[in-house]
């Protein structure tokens, strides 16, 4: 294990410099941050042994609350996942050129997402040695087999998506970065695959990526919409609703926004990337975080009027609950500071300054997860016959500390993958910037003439 | 005429079952005997019928000690031919004894904090009068638990009975959350107090696992034996009536009744029909009752 740097890294140009540095370079705060996720991640791991080991017992899910944070963090995981599409697919469809800087970062959240998603759902069962059985003895009427297909369809997708677009970058790294470890190069050189520029790869990787750009569309609307049928094909109050698939996917986007400018503040300030991600981008996210939060709002109006309107049985209970009862501050805090208060601010120009804008980003994320939880839970706490005879225990749900632990790792998984991604590669393509527009597409259209 | 055809129809099931009882000694004795005929091959023979019509000689010795042993979980999915088990619960004569809950624990190894029957304390409105109604799976014909299920550990049977394979079962617990009435529990830990040697099967629901699902399951290891569900028999009251659709007879082990009479005269109904389940349980409104409603009865019966 020779760790010695051969020599000094020369680039090119600035934008080389400004998109490279941070591989050949790393600093201290990489190392602490890494260390931080690294602990929060073993001590996931020993709480998720203790499940094991005794069983879900550890966590507070018991008859009735059947189902706790770990599938509401999953909804959530998923949720955030579907940003992969935003702007892969409809920003890209749509030509909006500027979004083209952050297309990398959100193929990188959607995949690190989707993973952990699949991981947290294995968390969740009770019997993790059987997951095989889901494909031995999988039957095709069950909602969760429909997942399971969906979000493995999405995760080879998006990863392809992400690995297409990267290939060119790879290749210049693996031709140009010469102050890097042994390891490193071997890694670009097997990940590039022989990428050399030519024509033909090039016209290859187009059309591989017109084409599952436009498939991802569907796919990411499926996988939400499937994981809204988990619930939606129950009797329980709240998810026994038509509006659920819509109302999942309008929130999973914004969710993915609010992630996008939390994750473009971090990389803009840590990888000094000012010049790439300007003060325009977090305008123009700001702007699109308000159509996409007054999409969800009208969904919300939607999802509990109806209900609440009606006061049917336990459906009414279950209003009661969250409007008055005892899930009522989180369910007006989430309201309120995770969806009303950004819309509004987010609609003054000096809030969508990268400072604010990511705040209210922040209150967004934690609302969003914190409504995925509400989401889940109280809608088992009303089941159509009383809950009686039963433990104490059972009437509540207060999430242990092996179940926070686990899901506090899940997100430090989910921040390490994305970590890890954009410490390999450049987070900003650098084969768009060195090829103007006009020149790509002089490359095709004498490609097209080439074919004909 | 209607008893004639029932007796004679219990006295057909009465030889079905000992044939089908023998077969499984015999099937069983083709194993053991390998080991077993050097040692004697002389002593008082016995003559079975097998239920494809065969005479068969075994020795009595050998007969006497095999026990009929639980169904494997893949016979399990069939179902006793020719049956469609329903139960009627007459809501007028329970008091909460919970003797019911009681036998259903002890045969089924449950910690009374999660019992599979429970006995809620209902009250329909304001005015009027609260009841007791015992609970366990509705048993339906058109199972949202089954729909659900991914790996199809938890099935709908022939005879109407829907059972849980915990060999099969990953414990995603979304049986628990489609079940409309709360019939499902979880084996959060381990079981307590359980008997690793027994053989498991879908029919006894024992050994419980842990990291799986459990409910109600009408007790075919006890239909197979010609006996009734524990619950049905440890009432005190005869609340709980159990029987055969095909054959339109429940028993409370005390009075059969017509299963089509005892609804239309009753006015039986099911729990939240309006769901679309179609449970197999029957209840039957509380109406001129026996006891007056009591919360100490329980308490009472335990002293």
């Amino acid at each position: 294990m020779k760790k010695s740097i051969p020599e000094k890294q020369l680039f090119n140009s600035t934008k080389e410099r400004d998109l490279l540095g941070h591989i050949v370079k790393t600093s201290i705060r990489y190392k602490i941050w890494v260390a931080i996720l690294l602990l929060f991640i073993v001590f996931g791991m020993y709480g998720y042994y203790r499940q094991i080991r005794y069983g879900l017992i550890v966590t507070a899910m018991r008859d009735y609350t059947s189902w706790g944070i770990y599938i509401s963090n999953f909804v959530f995981f998923v949720a955030v996942s579907l940003v992969g599409s935003l702007f892969s697919s409809i920003l890209k469809l749509n030509k909006n050129e500027w979004a083209k800087p952050l297309i990398r970062i959100s193929e990188i959240i959607a995949v690190a997402a989707i993973i952990c998603a699949a991981v947290i759902i294995i968390i969740d069962m009770g019997r993790p040695d059987r997951f095989i059985y889901v494909f031995k003895f999988g039957r095709i009427q069950s909602p969760i087999i429909w997942d399971v297909i969906i979000i493995s369809t999405y995760l080879v997708i998006s990863f392809i998506l992400l690995y297409i677009s990267l290939l060119p970058d790879i290749a210049i790294c693996r031709d140009r970065l010469t102050a890097i470890p042994k390891w490193k190069k071997k890694l670009y050189k097997i990940a590039a695959i022989n990428w050399s520029n030519q024509p033909e790869q090039v016209l290859i990787i187009k059309k591989i990526g017109r084409i599952l750009g436009i498939t991802v569309l569907p796919v990411a609307f499926a996988i939400h919409t499937v994981t809204s049928w988990l619930f939606a094909t129950t009797w329980r109050p709240g998810w026994d609703s038509t509006n659920l698939g819509p109302y999942f996917v309008s929130g999973a986007f914004m969710v993915g926004a609010a992630v996008i400018i939390f994750a473009m503040y971090f990389v803009r300030k840590y990888l000094n990337l000012k010049s790439y991600i300007t003060t325009t981008h977090f305008d123009h996210m700001g702007k699109l975080l308000v159509l996409l939060s007054l999409v969800y709002f009208y969904f919300n109006i939607n999802e509990y009027l109806g209900p609440a309107f009606k006061m049917v049985g336990v459906e009414g209970e279950h209003i009661t609950e969250l409007f008055v009862g005892k899930y009522a501050p989180m369910y007006w805090l989430v309201q309120i500071f995770g969806l009303v208060l950004p819309i509004v601010f987010l609609l003054f120009k000096n809030l969508r300054k990268p400072v604010p804008i990511v705040i209210i980003s922040a209150f967004v994320i934690l609302g969003a997860w914190f409504k995925r939880f509400l989401i889940v839970i109280p809608s088992l706490q009303h089941p159509y016959l009383p809950i009686q005879g039963v433990d104490e225990s059972y009437l509540h749900y207060i999430p242990t500390w092996e179940e926070w632990a686990i899901t506090m790792a899940s997100f430090a998984s989910l921040l390490l993958i994305i970590t890890i991604l954009i410490k390999l590669f450049p987070v900003i393509p650098i084969q768009e910037l060195e090829n103007p527009i006009e020149e790509t597409s002089n490359e095709s259209k004498k490609l097209k003439n080439e074919i004909h | 005429m209607g008893n004639k055809n029932s007796n004679a129809s219990s006295r057909r099931n009465f030889i079905k079952k000992i044939a089908s009882g023998s077969l499984i000694t015999v099937s069983g004795l083709t194993i053991y005997s390998v080991s077993s005929c050097e040692k004697s091959t002389e002593g008082e023979k016995a003559t079975l019928l097998t239920p494809d019509g065969k005479l068969v000689q075994v020795l009595k010795s050998e007969i006497e000690s095999f026990e009929l042993l639980p169904v494997s979980p893949k016979e399990s999915r069939k179902g006793i031919p020719g049956k469609k088990f329903v139960m009627v619960v007459d809501l007028a004569k329970c008091k909460n004894a919970r003797k019911c809950v009681k036998h259903c624990d002890k045969h089924h190894n449950l910690t009374p904090d999660r019992p599979y029957i429970k006995v809620l304390e209902m009250k329909d409105n304001e005015k009027s009068a609260p009841y007791w109604m015992p609970k366990k799976c509705f048993q339906c014909d058109n199972p949202p638990c089954v729909k659900v299920c991914p790996v199809g550990a938890t099935f709908k049977r022939t005879d109407g009975i829907v059972l849980i394979d915990n060999e099969r079962c990953i414990g995603c617990r979304f049986c628990m959350a489609a079940c409309p009435y709360s019939a499902r529990i979880f084996n959060w830990a381990t079981p307590p107090n359980v008997d690793e040697d027994l053989s498991y099967s879908p029919e006894t629901s024992i050994p419980s696992k842990i990291g799986t699902v459990g409910k109600c399951d009408f007790c075919p290891d006890m239909i197979r034996k010609d006996k009734l569900p524990h619950c049905i028999t440890a009432c005190p009251n005869g609340v709980l009536y159990f029987g055969d659709e095909i054959d339109d007879t429940v028993t409370n082990g005390e009075e059969t009744l017509r299963l089509s009479t005892l609804l239309r005269e009753k006015a039986g109904y099911r729990y939240l029909e309006e769901l679309g389940t179609k449970p197999r349980v029957y209840y039957l409104p509380p109406v001129d009752r026996l006891f007056p409603f009591n919360k100490e009865n329980a308490k009472e019966e335990e002293s």
